[in-house]
């Protein structure tokens, strides 16, 4: 027997190794990001400190490719106003796998260890949601590239979005539908077990049916346990003779849904919406499935706008030549507008989070901000962000706006 | 139509089901435990063969060998080492080990091969046979998960009832004491066992990413759970049973997405294997088969 136990122990001690392998990972390259942060901060300017940004996402697990491209986005934008002079910002993004439950406060409260005085996060809808009460109650200013619930926003008055909430993504896919396919027999898949992808179809049924377009199939709902098999969903769309399909929820299933319609043959266009963006980084994905994808995104990589054209070639150097996508830009973005925000307020890294958290809400409510997610942006009093909705098709590959 | 249609996709995802519970029942029936960690190593079989068709090129057979043989090796290096030395204690200890075991897969093969989703390519080619103007469509991956699942169950019946491995593993799995005293090496056939079901969790998991193409590390955790629902169903233990269990388990679940509601699809199926459970208790199959595999 006691043979058994301690051989039981080297085996929980060796997955012990293994485990902290993994948890050290994202943290030696985020200290030493960070390291590098600081040596520019220090090295361009003596007076003030830099002022601390604090980000959240999932670095590691099945969403990964949003927060891996939120921080690369991010890291460019401190970067260049580094270089700058000036104010300095130090920047350090933590994992939370985008576990809303405990790793994302923890993840949270490690920057508020270090000393964040602007939280630039979190990149997902879950974990945004357990961040924000915290950040209401701290009293930390709270900015998120990419959380879209209307539930995030509406926590506190310190919590402003970067990007749509879903409802008004749905609304804005339900206008952009009747623009361009005003008479199509429209299906709707979605995930029912997931906030972003219900929320985006609330807005967008309401907005349909005010609209007076023709849903044929509202309910096609998965969820978390069910999604491994979407055979039947699509099945319900070609029964009901739908030549528009809209998708809102994420690349990893929308995959399978392409895949799926291909092989028996169904091809209506697929309109999917932000959470779409990725789906021809997909290892393994034949980007011909996707010929013909309407999807909504601010972004458009292959803008030839100076901004635009000067990030995808810094993120491609960064990143082995992976091209950035919205979530990147929406990260890029946030760090301006919070530069912004600070250097018209005059805050520097010795204002104490709390003042720094009121002046910013000051600055949000008037100021007006051009990035590469849009022109012309502006906050209402909730926190949410008011923007024209772009879209874009898949065509040989590569996305080409929608005119 | 529509019925059909519905019919051949819960037939589809429910042969994927039965090979998978093909395994968990093979090793229920021999070792009498609960091999949790079956549904990760039908993910480590799709990531194997994912590499050798992607990074080295070679035909999607040869994929499918490398697969098996990595995951037989796999199942004896698991038996081996997390397994066998907890033979005699109680069997909690071995379930709560298998559960450690499954974590470990999952974690190593994010640590491998990162958590972002890569797309399977099927390694069917043939086209879909497609009737009725297109209202009903056969894919090459239904014909050949159904044709692999039967060529399995037969296999595993022939292998158990004919050989001279297989009649050990009977007997091991009705008295492994009484099999000791009459010359069985015990530890032996049940690391046989366990390379079986592993081979099988390797055919099962590229036939799974074949039907349904996306790969992560958490791919065969929930078909693994149903699989096992669909191996409890049939009646754990018994071989047809589980075959049964898994195209019952498909074709109930596509009906009521398709008929009922997609959001309680879970529910429903849930609450039938719950009322056949309560009237069959040992399950569909479980009392016809005397001798367990």
């Amino acid at each position: 027997m006691k043979k058994f136990v301690a051989l039981l122990l080297a085996c929980l001690m060796v997955a012990a190794m293994f485990a902290g392998c993994g948890a050290s990972e994202p943290e030696e390259t985020q200290a030493a990001a960070n390291n590098s942060g600081e040596t520019q901060a220090a090295a361009a300017d003596g007076s003030a400190p830099a002022i601390k940004i604090g980000l959240t996402g999932p670095l590691t697990g099945g969403t990964s490719e949003y927060g891996l491209a939120v921080r690369g986005g991010m890291e460019i934008a401190v970067a260049e106003i580094n270089a700058k002079g000036g104010l300095q910002i130090d920047f350090k993004a933590e994992d939370d796998e985008a576990d809303g439950s405990d790793k994302a406060v923890s993840a949270y409260n490690t920057l508020k260890d270090w000393g964040m005085q602007i939280f630039a996060g979190a990149v997902t809808t879950g974990s945004s949601l357990a961040i924000a009460a915290e950040a209401a109650n701290d009293q930390i200013f709270m900015l998120t590239p990419s959380a879209s619930a209307v539930d995030v926003a509406m926590t506190g008055s310190n919590i402003y979005q970067m990007c749509f909430t879903d409802p008004n993504q749905g609304a804005s896919a339900a206008e952009l539908m009747s623009q361009k396919w005003p008479d199509a027999t429209i299906g709707v898949i979605y995930d029912s077990s997931d906030a972003y992808s219900s929320g985006i179809v609330d807005g967008f049924l309401t907005k349909a049916e005010e609209l007076g377009l023709n849903v044929a199939v509202d309910d096609a709902a998965f969820t978390a346990d069910n999604k491994s098999d979407l055979s039947t969903q699509v099945t319900q769309c070609k029964d009901a003779g739908c030549d528009l399909v809209f998708l809102p929820f994420y690349y990893t299933e929308a995959s399978q849904v392409l895949t799926y319609a291909n092989t028996v043959g169904y091809a209506p266009t697929f309109f999917g919406c932000d959470g779409m963006d990725g789906i021809l980084n997909v290892e393994g994905f034949d980007a011909s499935l996707a010929e013909g994808l309407v999807l909504m995104t601010p972004f458009d990589a292959n803008a030839t706008d100076d901004a635009t054209v000067s990030f995808v070639t810094q993120f491609k150097e960064n990143n082995d030549g992976k091209v950035p996508n919205q979530f990147a830009a929406d990260g890029y973005d946030v760090i301006y507008a919070l530069y912004n925000a600070c250097v018209a307020a005059g805050i520097d890294g010795n204002t104490p989070a709390e003042e720094a958290c009121a002046m910013l809400q000051e600055q949000f409510a008037t100021m007006t901000f051009d990035g590469l997610t849009g022109k012309s942006m502006t906050w209402d009093e909730n926190g949410m962000i008011s923007k024209a909705p772009a879209a874009v098709v898949v065509t040989d590959g590569v996305y080409v706006p929608m005119d | 139509m529509q019925i059909l249609q519905y019919l051949i996709n819960g037939i589809s995802i429910g042969s994927v089901y039965a090979i998978i519970a093909l395994g968990y029942t093979m090793v229920y029936g021999i070792a009498k435990m609960l091999n949790f960690a079956h549904g990760d190593v039908i993910m480590v079989g799709a990531y194997i063969s994912f590499c050798v068709t992607n990074y080295l090129g070679l035909p999607s057979f040869v994929s499918v060998l490398a697969a098996v043989a990595v995951c037989t090796v796999l199942g004896i290096v698991i038996e081996g080492l997390a397994y066998k030395p907890l033979r005699g204690t109680p069997s909690l200890a071995v379930l709560i080990t298998a559960i450690g075991v499954s974590y470990f897969l999952q974690n190593a093969a994010q640590l491998i091969w990162s958590s972002s989703p890569k797309n399977f390519t099927s390694v069917v080619t043939m086209d879909p046979i497609v009737l009725m103007d297109g209202k009903l469509v056969i894919t090459g991956e239904v014909l050949l998960t159904v044709a692999a699942c039967i060529v399995v169950m037969v296999g595993l019946t022939l292998f158990t009832s004919k050989t001279r491995t297989g009649k050990a593993m009977r007997a091991v799995s009705e008295d492994r004491d009484a099999a000791q005293l009459m010359g069985i090496n015990v530890n032996r056939t049940i690391s046989t066992t366990f390379a079986i079901g592993s081979a099988l969790a390797a055919v099962a998991g590229v036939l799974l990413c074949s039907t349904v193409p996306t790969l992560m590390p958490t791919t065969g955790s929930m078909p693994g759970i149903r699989a096992f629902t669909a191996a409890v169903f049939g009646g754990i233990g018994s071989i047809p049973g589980a075959m049964l269990g898994g195209i019952l388990l498909g074709i109930i679940e596509t009906f009521s997405k398709a008929y009922l509601s997609t959001q309680f699809s879970d529910a429903i199926v849930f609450s039938v294997l719950i009322i056949i459970l309560l009237v069959k208790p040992a399950g569909l199959l479980g009392k016809q088969i005397q001798e367990k595999v």
